[in-house]
């Protein structure tokens, strides 16, 4: 037990009693903490699962189209009408702060505003497949910047939930209990120290008046 | 300015080019990891890759999750739904809360 560990004195038991108020009010904190992050991340992480499942359809069903895409022109054909992509994406990513975790934020920019720019070939040598496969997979992009950003928040925000969830258990069920140990402790030890002073004062008033005056102030 | 790159085998990712990200066709591995390595110090925010590649290297995937860039996000390549990018939204769950309280049912 670390109890036994500490010193019986006055000064450690005021150290000990600052100590535990720090504790419990820390405590109480990341406790709070704790839960609000909890709520959050909750709503987050339903919203993830919800995009999640949006976008994995919709890429799904966008590789559907490109293989019936390919299917109905040569592999060459295919290669070379979607070697030079006419149209960029840009992206800035800044940071929002939710409950002191640095979560991203993302921002794009496509080169051209011109929604037309996706198709980077001439509509002689594709098939019509074609322009309808890279259309489906233009309509998911926005949900899967969403995505992007969701899902790491929610990755960030697990990780210190995580991290909180042990200080919070920590100081719990280690920290303050055991300085409530160690400050019953000393209080019970100085109380022990108290009384055995007393006695001794007692014991050497006695000797002095058995020697002084032959009397004993106990009645026998 | 960050940069959005799509890793994967060529077949899933090749229409990701028209819209303007950047794809590097990977099969192996060891190419995938050290690709992975090169993107992430040239600034690329978002990192797309396909399920059955991410399964391959994992380890260096989890390297990343805490940071707050890159962003590595699992997409359903050509072959199907390996159903390892809703696992991993359950299990960032797991991590949060102890058990999957939201999504255990199905």
């Amino acid at each position: 037990m670390a109890s036994t560990q500490v010193n019986p004195t006055r000064m450690e038991l005021t150290r000990l009693k600052k100590k535990l108020i720090t504790a419990t009010k820390g405590h109480k904190l990341l406790k709070d903490k704790r839960d609000e992050l909890m709520r959050q991340f909750l709503d987050l992480a339903r919203e993830n699962m919800a995009l999640r499942q949006k976008v994995e359809a919709g890429i799904l069903s966008a590789n559907k189209n490109f293989v019936l895409a390919k299917a109905g022109m040569s592999e060459e054909t295919l290669r070379t009408a979607l070697m030079a992509p006419k149209q960029e994406v840009y992206l800035s990513a800044s940071k929002k702060n939710v409950m002191s975790v640095d979560i991203p934020v993302f921002d794009y920019q496509t080169r051209t505003a011109d929604a037309n720019d996706i198709y980077s070939y001439g509509f002689a040598f594709t098939s019509s497949d074609l322009d309808g496969a890279v259309k489906s997979l233009a309509d998911i992009l926005p949900d899967m910047m969403e995505l992007a950003e969701c899902e790491k928040a929610c990755q960030l925000m697990a990780s210190e939930i995580e991290k909180t969830r042990r200080r919070v258990n920590a100081l719990e069920h280690v920290i303050i209990p055991e300085t409530r140990e160690s400050i019953k402790y000393i209080t019970m030890k100085l109380d022990e120290n108290e009384r055995s002073t007393q006695i001794r004062l007692m014991k050497v008033k006695d000797m002095m008046l058995e020697e002084a005056h032959k009397y004993s102030e106990r009645a026998y | 300015m960050y940069k959005i790159a799509v890793l994967g085998d060529y077949d899933s990712i090749y229409g990701f080019g028209t819209l303007g990200l950047d794809t590097f066709p990977v099969q192996e591995a060891e190419e995938a990891a050290g690709r992975l390595h090169t993107l992430i110090e040239n600034k690329y925010g978002i990192i797309y890759i396909t399920e059955s590649l991410a399964a391959k290297i994992e380890k260096e995937i989890v390297k990343y999750q805490e940071q707050l860039t890159p962003a590595i996000i699992l997409i359903p390549g050509v072959a199907g739904n390996t159903g390892k990018g809703v696992e991993n939204v359950k299990k960032s769950v797991e991590q949060a809360v102890g058990s999957d309280i939201l999504f255990g049912s199905n």
